[in-house]
């Protein structure tokens, strides 16, 4: 186990540094920054000017691990447009995006866990037909036009929800169902196929030839093993959901950090754009790691 | 006073294509081992799931009498059915590596039984499970209490499905092929066990196996299947001694017999394979297979008694 | 007998399904309008006429029957700007799947073919690019490098390709083991016999499967940046954009966003469709 979780830091160390490497050579795609963001009306010597600066005029290799060397002490740079610290500005607007990822994936447990196990449970009938039905509509359903349909109905016509902003729990409650619409299908196909499996399995027919109640054989039983997939596609769900947000959190102005990187990729503020793709890619990283820990903890066999 | 199992012309169906089990009649008394012998495929394990309604999604049970201490099991619903397995009528599985949930103690698994039928406590339930662990020759059972199932062996395994079983003191333990899935040396163990347990506790066993050296040691009486029927039916002496039916006779000499065996003389074997049995099939199921087969073995076979208790089913005269 | 091998009858499957065949006529419906789109469109798409602003569509009260949609904040016919939509959406969703199809399956191959370190370094590769959040790092890109419909193709499908390795890789792995390639090595063949006559044709249904999938994906995904403005450049009629355009008026005239909405929804769902029924067909395995 020891050995296992060193391996998979070692990769997840790879991992991040692979991603900062591309995160940097993505922002420098362009090629002159110092033109870029200097706009179209400087004159040569601003463009000098910002590029000094900004230490552009130094070789590539160097601006590199300068970058490289600052972000592991976490100094991930200053954002060009905000004036202020790349780390201040993500640590502000993370809250944000947390509660919004947080809420998404909780809604999206609660509903497609019971809708999977009973999908499983009423197998081949028309309710595990409409189960998956529904799944399918909710793969093919544009997250930003559900948010806009959301919108229209709840926030205008019926006035219940708030359209935008973050002032209370409200505001949360659209974008939160909006994004747990893009992992209810996976995580309802997962449950019910682990449920299906499980309760065909060996172990289940034993508890059923001693006589347990029917809820103790589905809820304890199958749904102990069956859970063991869900869960640990549920963290990275949330990974997916946190890079996913973006699109969100742009439709019901919430000021997260995917809005923060969208302002700054249209403003060419480039230090936040390759250090919100890094600390993203970390975060999934890091729960894809938490996924195989709970897996450990769940599974008993993977536990030595 | 009633017989411990009476089954009467079971039938099991799965979906209307095949029919795994049609018109099987059989009945274990209490205190003796009722044995069920024959080949993969032939409705053993069926048989065994249809008394415990434990059938699989989409089978279906039919029979003219199934009883159980004399009342009625084909009357009871799922929660009625539910009281009686793992109480009064156990089973225990062929497949000892995987009938243990994998995400729970072997303390766990065991103690829910008594606690779900006796309402005792955990610590009465543990007890007597550490207790019955020791019965079934499992060493610091205290320990392997606390175990998961990955961690034992396949024989430890199924002295735990043994152990599990008898929780609630069963009247009747199915026990299906428990030892097929082990070692040979585990097996004589696991065998061993049973017989013991079998005799001290005054259980009535229901035994498939397809193994004849088994039957031989242990049974009290044989049934031997075919093809979804009960071909012949004796105490185990007398099926041995005088086998009536084509098939019983195929099947024993299969079976080397130290010493009377010649080293140069071939073990027999039967031809073929179990026919496929659809619904509607009519006639002997082994007639493809039978040396003795001619055309009446496709109309209806008489069922016929050679001696007091020993059945047959075929037109061959006794 | 084994209790477990019942038999289950279960809804019909492949072509013997409905939704396969909702699928494939959603998806032909798709690829006539893609392909015919110029011969389709009642009017030019690309033609303003501010006279005749947000016309409704034909089940509204007051509708124009020159543009059975309605019209734009711009005075465009809806009808036709759907139409050309359809265009882009599916030529983006097949080019994307070629670029990503051709990175992954290759990828995909390697790993599952030769094994050790290659296959360390392709799992890598995998698991690098899962952690690359895909919206934000195309919005980057065409952010910096500025819209144009290549640079969307190159992205979106240098960015795709992870199921495909996956599944490649999974299958080749399958196909590797099995006794007619050992047969194939023993006759005598190189590497790349083996590769291409062996191995590519028992894993290309279920490369079919993913395709399908990944060609919803791209569309999407288009659909997505383009509504963020950082997709297809303007004035092309791309549904996202559509749907971009149209917001300031979604209050008052909600279906500006619903045509082209459903129709975003309807074509990704089709593909699913076809998509889900093909696997079944073919018996593949797709889950990641």
């Amino acid at each position: 186990m020891l050995n296992f979780l060193t391996r998979r830091l070692i990769v997840a160390f790879l991992v991040a540094a692979t991603v900062m490497t591309l995160a940097f050579v993505l922002t420098r795609l362009s090629g002159d920054l110092a033109t870029s963001i200097a706009g179209a009306n400087a004159t040569q010597a601003d463009i000098e000017a910002i590029r000094k600066a900004y230490g552009l005029d130094r070789p590539v290799l160097t601006q590199f691990f300068d970058w490289v060397g600052r972000a592991l002490t976490g100094d991930l740079g200053n954002s060009y447009f905000f004036q202020t610290r790349v780390s201040t500005l993500i640590a502000e607007r993370m809250p944000v995006t947390l509660t919004l990822g947080v809420t998404g994936l909780v809604i999206a447990l609660f509903v497609s866990i019971p809708l999977g196990i009973l999908a499983a449970v009423r197998e081949g009938t028309s309710f595990d037909r409409a189960v998956q039905m529904v799944a399918l509509l909710g793969q093919a359903m544009p997250s930003f036009w559900l948010g806009l349909l959301l919108m229209i109905t709840f926030g205008l016509q019926l006035g219940w929800l708030p359209i935008s902003g973050t002032g209370s729990w409200q505001n949360f409650v659209m974008p939160g169902v909006v994004l747990a619409f893009s992992a209810i299908p996976a995580l309802t196909r997962l449950t019910r196929a682990g449920m299906i499996q499980a309760m065909g399995s060996d172990y289940i027919r034993t508890a059923r030839a001693k006589g347990l109640s029917r809820a103790s054989i589905l809820l304890k039983h199958a749904l102990r093993n069956a859970a063991i997939p869900v869960v640990a596609i549920a963290a990275v769900q949330l990974g997916f959901m946190l890079g996913g947000s973006i699109v969100i959190e742009q439709v019901f102005a919430l000021h997260g950090v995917g809005f923060l990187a969208w302002e700054s990729i249209a403003k060419n503020d480039f230090p936040v754009v390759q250090a919100v793709v890094l600390v993203l890619a970390v975060i999934y990283v890091a729960l894809t790691m938490v996924a195989d820990l709970m897996n450990a903890v769940l599974d008993p066999r993977l536990r030595v | 006073m009633s017989a411990l199992l009476e089954v009467e012309q079971l039938e099991v169906g799965f979906g209307s294509r095949t029919s795994a089990v049609r018109g099987t009649s059989l009945t274990v008394e209490r205190g003796e081992t009722h044995c069920l012998v024959g080949e993969s495929g032939c409705g053993k394990s069926v048989t065994a799931l249809a008394i415990m309604n434990l059938l699989a999604r989409g089978g279906y049970r039919r029979a003219r009498r199934l009883s159980f201490q004399g009342n009625d099991l084909l009357k009871l619903d799922d929660r009625g059915m539910a009281r009686l397995r793992g109480n009064a009528m156990a089973m225990i599985f062929q497949e000892p590596m995987t009938s243990l949930n994998p995400a729970y103690t072997v303390g766990s698994q065991m103690t829910e039984v008594l606690r779900r039928h006796k309402g005792a406590s955990q610590r009465a339930a543990t007890d007597r499970a550490a207790d019955l662990l020791a019965r079934v020759g499992i060493t610091a059972p205290g320990l392997r209490l606390g175990q998961f199932p990955h961690q034992l062996s396949g024989g430890l395994r199924q002295r735990v499905m043994i152990a599990m079983a008898l929780m609630c003191d069963p009247q009747l333990l199915i026990a299906d092929e428990p030892t097929t899935a082990l070692d040979v040396t585990v097996q004589a163990q696991i065998l061993r066990l049973l017989a013991e347990l079998q005799r001290d506790l005054g259980l009535g066993m229901l035994l498939i196996t397809h193994d004849l050296g088994i039957v031989a040691r242990v049974a009290t009486r044989v049934s031997v299947m075919y093809a979804g029927e009960v071909v012949e039916s004796a105490a185990t002496a007398q099926l041995f001694a005088d086998p009536k039916h084509p098939y019983t006779q195929g099947l024993l000499r299969c079976v080397p017999v130290p010493g009377k065996q010649r080293q140069d003389e071939p073990l027999g074997s039967i031809p073929g394979t179990v026919p496929r049995i659809d619904p509607g099939f009519e006639g002997c199921g082994f007639r493809e297979r039978c040396t003795f087969a001619d055309a009446s073995c496709a109309h209806a076979v008489p069922q016929q008694t050679a001696a007091p208790g020993h059945d047959y089913l075929c037109r061959l005269a006794p | 007998m084994s209790a477990a091998t019942m038999v289950n009858a279960g809804p019909k499957r492949g072509w013997k399904s409905l939704s396969t065949w909702i699928g494939a006529v959603i998806v032909g419906a798709a690829m006539i309008c893609a392909i015919a789109a110029p011969l389709l469109v009642p009017h030019d798409p690309f033609a303003q006429d501010l006279a005749k602003r947000l016309q409704v569509p034909f089940w509204m009260a007051g509708t124009d029957p020159a543009h059975l949609l309605g019209t734009d904040q711009l005075g465009r016919d809806y009808l036709s700007r759907l139409i050309w939509g359809c265009r882009i959406s599916m030529l983006i969703g097949v080019t994307v799947t070629v670029v990503s199809g051709l990175i992954g399956i290759t990828i995909g191959v390697l790993g599952g073919f030769f094994g050790g370190r290659i296959d360390d370094a392709v799992l890598f590769a995998i698991t690098t690019r899962l952690s690359i959040p895909v919206v934000l790092v195309a919005l980057a890109v065409v952010g910096l490098l500025g819209t144009s419909m290549t640079l969307l193709v190159l992205t979106l499908g240098l960015l795709l390709w992870d199921r495909f390795a996956v599944v490649a890789r999974s299958t080749t792995m399958q196909v590797r083991n099995l006794d007619f390639v050992a047969a194939a090595w023993c006759a005598g063949c190189s590497r790349f016999q083996v590769l291409s006559r062996e191995v590519l044709p028992n894993i290309a249904s279920h490369l079919v499967v993913v395709a399908t999938l990944e060609v919803a994906l791209a569309i999407l995904l288009e659909a997505t940046l383009s509504f963020l403005g950082l997709g297809v450049p303007p004035p092309l009629p791309s549904w996202g954009l559509m749907i971009a355009e149209a917001k300031d008026y979604m209050f008052f005239s909600p279906w500006v966003i619903v045509i082209p909405g459903v129709a975003l929804f309807t074509l990704v769902l089709g593909i699913n469709l076809l998509g889900d029924g093909l696997r079944d067909l073919f018996g593949a395995r797709t889950d990641t």
